[in-house]
């Protein structure tokens, strides 16, 4: 049995029935991090202690014949913008650089209160602000699939994570495509749940209205488990939605014969890499095969997604990142003269240059002469992209459309044009602008053997629904 | 050109961040870029289309939902969590750069001149 390979219900499963022990599966997955990741980037840090102690507690109970919780002795890997107690948490950033926090995060929380061990935290872009991951302020992530490319980003180490077999599954958290993007770039399944399914509580903020927690994992029953391991209503978290949390496991078994499918023609414009459109053709080809009834709808905002989405989420992240001062926690600038000389340059050393230029916009976005041209403009263009699902919905239950318009490109392409790294995220942005849960599924390479993703979106709070079109397909390929 | 220098540093003041002259270059040439592309949302008129803040709000919208719990959910009333308990002051206090027992030690607030 190749233990690194296994997924969640293997991994489950193979320790539920004594075959292997928690202690065993985390010395290995222990062992190839430290022979793979030197040449990944995936780890920030390596939490031997707390998951060995975890894995201990899972094999006595296993010993004394009790019934296992359900992700017992799953080794889990955790994005760094996901704070976790007496553990470096960095959101790959230098102003974090030294920040042990003193709580953990109610999903981290709910991983480990179900079984799960936690391996460590996972590289991430700094404040999950990128597309490529080449922004972490520590080392930049490798694609697994080919080492000279970008995993994608900002979840880039813990889709590597996964996709090189570092970790059974992982946390990430989605703004604007960073968990289904850099799902698609390494070949693994990225759900993004709807906004107010599972807790942000310990989420170092980016933008409030549109930060997701979700799963990274090897299959969509993986995605299911965890999903429904994190998902509901927390007292920490004022907008986790107090909704009962179905059965996603067998709500993926249900049948998915004439489910509706829509096919939106603004996803499959100018700019989409022909080997993406293919697979994608041939994947929505595949759920018509299945009995699916394929509809097309018209999203007709979607090109004003982009710049809408950059106005609200640089604002919003503007005023969040604004508690790192340098008086309660975190880096602060030596040699200073003054109280208002200290924020400057703690600021200007502490924050690299993507985070600097997204506080700018959004400051500009929100300062006076300004507000009504940029910022409220933009929550208005966010209405309309809403309506658009809303209109879609009423007669489609489902949406699919490619992940990303091109598969991963190489480390460095993008790095000095923020403009074209922002298009990366051109079909992901609007699922976070409307709430709506997607999740990104692999559906075949491109001639150069990358991986392609396909997306599909749900209503509101019908993550039962996308999870269950993506098993049918998974089962069918 | 949507912004010029005095607009960057009027902005990097708002923000507290000091800029060096190298970057302020850059923020000057990314800022229009990027600005000049955002001017595209100026095509759509949204004179009487409500700005949209929040996720929320959205829940109960769909007709079809009426009478379901979605839509009980986004029209509640609000709910009242009451007081928690907080961290102990040493505790939410470890990760302090500078502190001083029950005190965050700052530089000098105010320069005479």
């Amino acid at each position: 049995m190749d233990l690194t390979a296994l997924t969640i219900d293997a991994a489950r499963t193979a320790i539920a029935e004594r075959k292997i022990t928690a202690g065993a599966l985390a010395e290995a997955f222990f062992a190839k991090i430290e022979k793979d990741d030197p040449r990944i980037g995936a780890y920030l840090v390596v939490s031997k202690e707390r998951a060995s102690s975890k894995a201990a507690e899972i094999d006595k109970l296993a010993e004394s014949g009790e019934k296992l919780p359900p992700l017992a002795g799953v080794p889990v890997g955790i994005k760094d913008v996901l704070i976790t107690r007496g553990v470096r948490t960095t959101a790959g950033s230098k102003i974090l650089g030294n920040y042990v926090p003193p709580y953990d995060c109610t999903a981290v929380r709910r991983l480990e209160e179900a079984g799960a061990v936690v391996l460590g935290k996972l590289n991430c872009d700094e404040f999950a602000m990128g597309s490529s991951n080449e922004n972490s302020a520590w080392k930049p992530v490798h694609n697994p699939c080919d080492l000279s490319r970008v995993p994608g980003g900002s979840s880039g180490g813990s889709a590597a994570a996964v996709a090189a077999d570092l970790a059974v599954a992982a946390l990430g958290s989605d703004t604007g495509g960073s968990i289904r993007q850099p799902a698609s770039f390494c070949g693994v399944v990225g759900l993004k749940p709807t906004y107010g399914r599972v807790s942000r509580y310990g989420l170092i903020a980016f933008a409030s209205s549109l930060d997701h927690v979700g799963p990274l994992t090897k299959t969509v029953k993986d995605a299911a488990l965890v999903l429904h391991t994190i998902a509901g209503r927390d007292p920490m978290d004022s907008t986790s939605a107090d909704l009962t949390v179905p059965d996603y496991l067998s709500e993926i078994e249900k049948p998915v014969k004439s489910l509706r499918i829509g096919v939106a023609k603004e996803y499959f414009g100018e700019g989409l890499e022909p080997d993406t459109r293919r697979a994608v053709e041939s994947a929505i080809q595949r759920f018509a095969s299945l009995g699916c009834e394929v509809i097309d709808v018209s999203l007709p905002h979607t090109k004003y997604a982009i710049p809408a989405y950059y106005l609200v989420a640089t604002a919003e992240a503007s005023s969040n990142l604004a508690r790192f001062d340098g008086v309660r926690y975190g880096y602060r600038a030596p040699n200073v003269r003054s109280l208002s000389d200290m924020y400057r340059r703690t600021r200007n050393q502490g924050f690299g240059g993507e985070v600097k230029r997204r506080i700018m916009l959004g400051t500009y976005a929100l300062s006076a002469g300004y507000y009504d041209a940029y910022y409220l403009k933009a929550q208005r263009v966010r209405t309309l992209l809403t309506r658009d699902f809303e209109a879609a919905f009423a007669k489609v239950d489902a949406i699919v459309a490619p992940t990303t318009p091109t598969p991963a490109f190489k480390l460095g392409e993008k790095v000095d044009d923020p403009l074209a790294m922002y298009l990366a995220d051109i079909y992901t942005v609007t699922a976070n602008l409307a709430g709506i849960p997607g999740i990104s599924i692999p559906v075949g390479k491109t001639r150069e053997a990358l991986p392609i993703g396909m997306q599909i979106f749900g209503k509101h709070f019908e993550e039962g629904t996308i999870l269950r079109l993506g098993h049918a397909y998974e089962r069918a390929a | 050109m949507r912004v010029g220098e005095e607009d960057v540093t009027y902005v990097s003041d708002l923000a507290n961040l000091e800029l060096s002259e190298e970057e302020r270059g850059r923020m000057l040439r990314d800022l229009n870029s990027i600005l000049e592309y955002v001017d595209t949302l100026n095509e759509l008129d949204t004179g009487d289309v409500a700005p949209m803040a929040q996720v929320s709000e959205r829940y109960g919208v769909d007709n079809s939902k009426q009478g379901s719990e979605r839509f009980a959910y986004a029209t509640r009333s609000d709910i009242h969590e009451g007081l928690r308990k907080s961290f102990p002051r040493d505790v939410a206090m470890a990760n302090a750069p500078d502190p001083d027992g029950p005190f965050f030690r700052v530089p000098k607030v105010i320069d005479r001149p």
